[in-house]
C-alpha cells in the first residue's frame, strides 16, 4: 500500500517534471521563432531548407544532430570554412549574428525542433555560456 | 467562404508568380572576354572599399575592421568606432571626400549604439587617418531611435558633383512606422553638406517636425548607391522583401513607396500589399522578381572596357554573380551574368586606374581584366 502510494508520488513527480520541461521548451521554441525570423530566415529560408551549395539546410540537417556543440558555436560566433551538411559541401561565411545568450538558447531550441527536427535535450543557458571562443 | 477561397487563390497565384527560384530573365554570355585577378586576398565580409590617390585601398569588414591595403600588405587602422554588431549591423561603407588630397577626410557608415535607448542605428562619421589611427572623428548624422532589430541598416555613401554627401538608412525593421514618415529616421536617403550641416535647399527644411537631412523617402534597405558618370544623378538599389528589389534614381523629395507599393511579398509568403503603384509614389526604374539581393553598384565609364561603356554593374548576394545591365533612356534593356560562382558579391567599384573591382564575401577583392 505504502509502496503504491510512493510510486504514485513518483509518477506524479516525473509527469510534473516533464511537463515543466515541456512548457519551458515550448516557450523557448516560440521565442526562438521570432529570433529566427529576424536573424536567420534571409539565408536559411522560411522552412529551414537553405539554398543548395550556398546556405546549408537546417531542416533535417545531419550536421545539427551530429555536431550539437559546433552548431551552437556557429550561431554564437559565426562560422566560416568548409563544412559538410547532408553530404553536400559548403564553403561559405555565416556572419556573426550578435545574439544574446538567451536568444541563442531560443533559436537553437526552435531550429532543433522544427521542420521535422526533434531534440529531446533542451539547449540551456549554461550550455551556451560554457562555449567559449 | 468565397472570400476565403479568393484569398487562397490570390496566395496560390502569388506563390507561383513569385515563388520561382531561378532568375530566367538574365543572360549567360557564351564567351568571356575577361579574366579575374585576386588583388586583396583573405577577407571576411568586405563591405566597403575606396581607392586612395597613392594607389592603395581602404576596405571595411562588416565586423568592424578598417583595413589599409598598400603594397600587398594589410594594416588594420586603429581607433575605429565600436560597431553595434548585431544581425546585418557593422562597419559598412567607406568613401573619400572629393577633395581628399587636400583635406584628408574619410567618410563611413556604421551601426552605432550611441544614444540612450538599447540597440543601434546607422551613423555617418567622418575622420582622418594619421599614422595608422583614426583621428578627428565627427559623427555627422546618427539615426534615432536605437532598436535591437537586427536588419535594414543600409548603407552606402556617395558624393555628388556639388560636393553634397548622400547616404541611406534602411527601415530598421519597422516598415509600417518609418519609411513613410518624414519626421522619423529609417527608410530614407539623406543629403548633407560635407561637414554634416543641412543644405538650405533640402526638400523638407520647411516642414515642421521633419528630419531635414532627408532627401527622399519610402525606401526599404538601400545597399547600393553610385553617381551616374554623365548626368551626375545619384542612383540607388535596394533590397525588396521576396521579390521587389529595385533600382531607382534618387530624386529630391520623392516618395519611393515602401511599404505601400511593392512588387514583392513577405518572406513567409504572405501578402504585404496588393498595390504596385499609387499616385505620388515613384515607380522603380527596374524591379527584380525574384530578388537577387543587390549589393554595390557602379557604372562602367573608363575606356578599359569599350564594350561595356555606360553599362551598370550590380552585385547579387543571392545568386552569387555580378550583373551587367545595359541601360537605354533610363530603361534596362539587357542583363548579363559576369563572374558567376565566385561567391556572394558584396560590392563593386571602379578604381582610379579605371578597372572594375569586385568584393566577394569570404574571398577578397578581385579585379576584372579584359582579354586582349
Ligand atoms: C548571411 C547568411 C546567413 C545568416 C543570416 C545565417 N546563416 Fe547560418 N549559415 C550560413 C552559411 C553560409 C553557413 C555555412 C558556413 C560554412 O560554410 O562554413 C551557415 C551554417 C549554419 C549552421 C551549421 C550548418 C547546418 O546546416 O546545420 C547552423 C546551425 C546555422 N547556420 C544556424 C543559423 C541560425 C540559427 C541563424 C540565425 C541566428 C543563422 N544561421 C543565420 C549563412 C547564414
Amino acid at each position: 500500500m505504502n509502496h503504491i502510494k510512493r510510486m504514485g508520488v513518483l509518477v506524479v513527480f516525473f509527469a510534473g517534471f516533464s511537463f515543466i520541461q515541456d512548457t519551458e521548451l515550448s516557450k523557448s521554441i516560440a521565442r526562438g521563432k521570432d529570433v529566427y525570423n529576424d536573424f536567420c530566415i534571409v539565408c536559411h529560408k522560411p522552412n529551414g531548407e537553405g539554398t543548395e551549395k550556398i546556405f546549408p539546410p537546417l531542416a533535417k540537417s545531419d550536421f545539427l544532430v551530429k555536431y550539437r556543440e559546433e552548431s551552437i558555436r556557429s550561431v554564437k560566433y559565426g562560422q566560416k570554412g568548409k563544412i559538410k551538411v547532408n553530404g553536400i559541401e559548403y564553403n561559405g561565411t555565416m556572419p556573426l549574428p550578435g545574439l544574446t545568450d538567451e536568444e541563442i538558447v531560443d533559436v537553437m531550441n526552435y531550429i532543433m525542433n522544427s521542420w521535422g527536427n526533434k531534440s529531446d535535450k533542451i539547449v540551456t543557458i549554461s550550455e551556451v555560456k560554457s562555449l567559449i571562443k | 467562404m468565397m472570400r476565403f477561397l479568393g484569398t487562397f487563390l490570390i496566395i496560390a497565384i502569388v506563390n507561383t508568380c513569385f515563388g520561382q527560384k531561378d532568375d530566367t530573365t538574365i543572360n549567360t554570355p557564351a564567351t568571356l572576354n575577361y579574366t579575374t585577378e585576386l588583388v586583396v586576398p583573405e577577407l571576411d565580409i568586405p563591405w566597403g572599399m575606396t581607392f586612395l590617390p597613392d594607389g592603395s585601398m581602404l576596405v571595411t569588414e562588416i565586423k568592424g575592421k578598417l583595413i589599409h591595403f598598400k603594397g600587398g600588405v594589410k594594416t588594420e587602422i586603429k581607433q575605429v568606432p565600436e560597431v553595434y554588431a548585431r544581425g546585418q549591423g557593422g562597419l559598412m561603407d567607406v568613401e573619400l571626400h572629393p577633395d581628399y588630397k587636400n583635406n584628408g577626410w574619410i567618410y563611413f557608415t556604421y551601426s552605432s549604439s550611441e544614444g540612450e535607448e538599447n540597440g543601434g542605428n546607422t551613423a555617418l562619421m567622418r575622420a582622418k587617418i594619421k599614422e595608422g589611427t583614426l583621428i578627428d572623428k565627427q559623427i555627422l548624422y546618427k539615426g534615432t531611435p536605437n532598436t535591437t532589430k537586427p536588419y535594414h541598416f543600409g548603407s552606402r555613401i556617395v558624393f555628388d558633383n556639388d560636393g553634397f554627401v548622400y547616404f541611406g538608412i534602411g527601415d530598421r525593421g519597422e516598415h509600417f512606422v518609418n519609411p513613410q514618415d518624414i519626421t522619423k529616421d529609417g527608410g530614407k536617403i539623406y543629403r548633407l553638406k560635407d561637414d554634416g550641416t543641412i543644405p538650405s535647399d533640402n526638400p523638407f527644411v520647411n516642414e515642421i517636425g521633419a528630419k531635414t537631412a532627408i532627401y527622399s523617402y519610402g525606401h526599404r534597405n538601400p545597399q547600393g548607391m553610385t553617381k551616374h558618370p554623365v548626368t551626375g544623378q545619384i542612383w540607388e538599389n535596394e533590397h525588396g522583401p521576396q521579390g521587389g528589389d529595385e533600382i531607382n534614381i534618387v530624386r529630391k523629395g520623392k516618395n519611393y513607396g515602401w511599404p505601400v507599393i511593392c512588387y514583392g511579398i513577405n518572406y513567409d509568403n504572405t501578402i504585404l500589399t496588393d498595390k504596385t503603384e499609387m499616385p505620388g509614389m515613384e515607380q522603380p526604374l527596374y524591379y527584380y522578381v525574384p530578388s537577387i539581393a543587390p549589393s554595390g553598384m557602379a557604372f562602367v565609364y573608363s575606356d578599359k572596357y569599350p564594350d561595356w561603356k555606360g553599362n551598370l554593374l550590380i552585385g547579387s548576394l543571392k545568386f552569387q554573380y555580378l550583373e551587367r545591365l545595359v541601360i537605354t533612356d533610363d530603361k534596362v534593356t539587357y542583363r548579363e551574368k559576369i563572374m558567376p560562382d565566385l561567391g556572394r558579391v558584396r560590392n563593386v567599384k571602379i578604381g582610379n586606374d579605371g578597372y572594375i573591382y569586385v568584393a566577394i564575401e569570404g574571398k577578397g577583392i578581385y579585379k576584372i581584366v579584359p582579354s586582349r
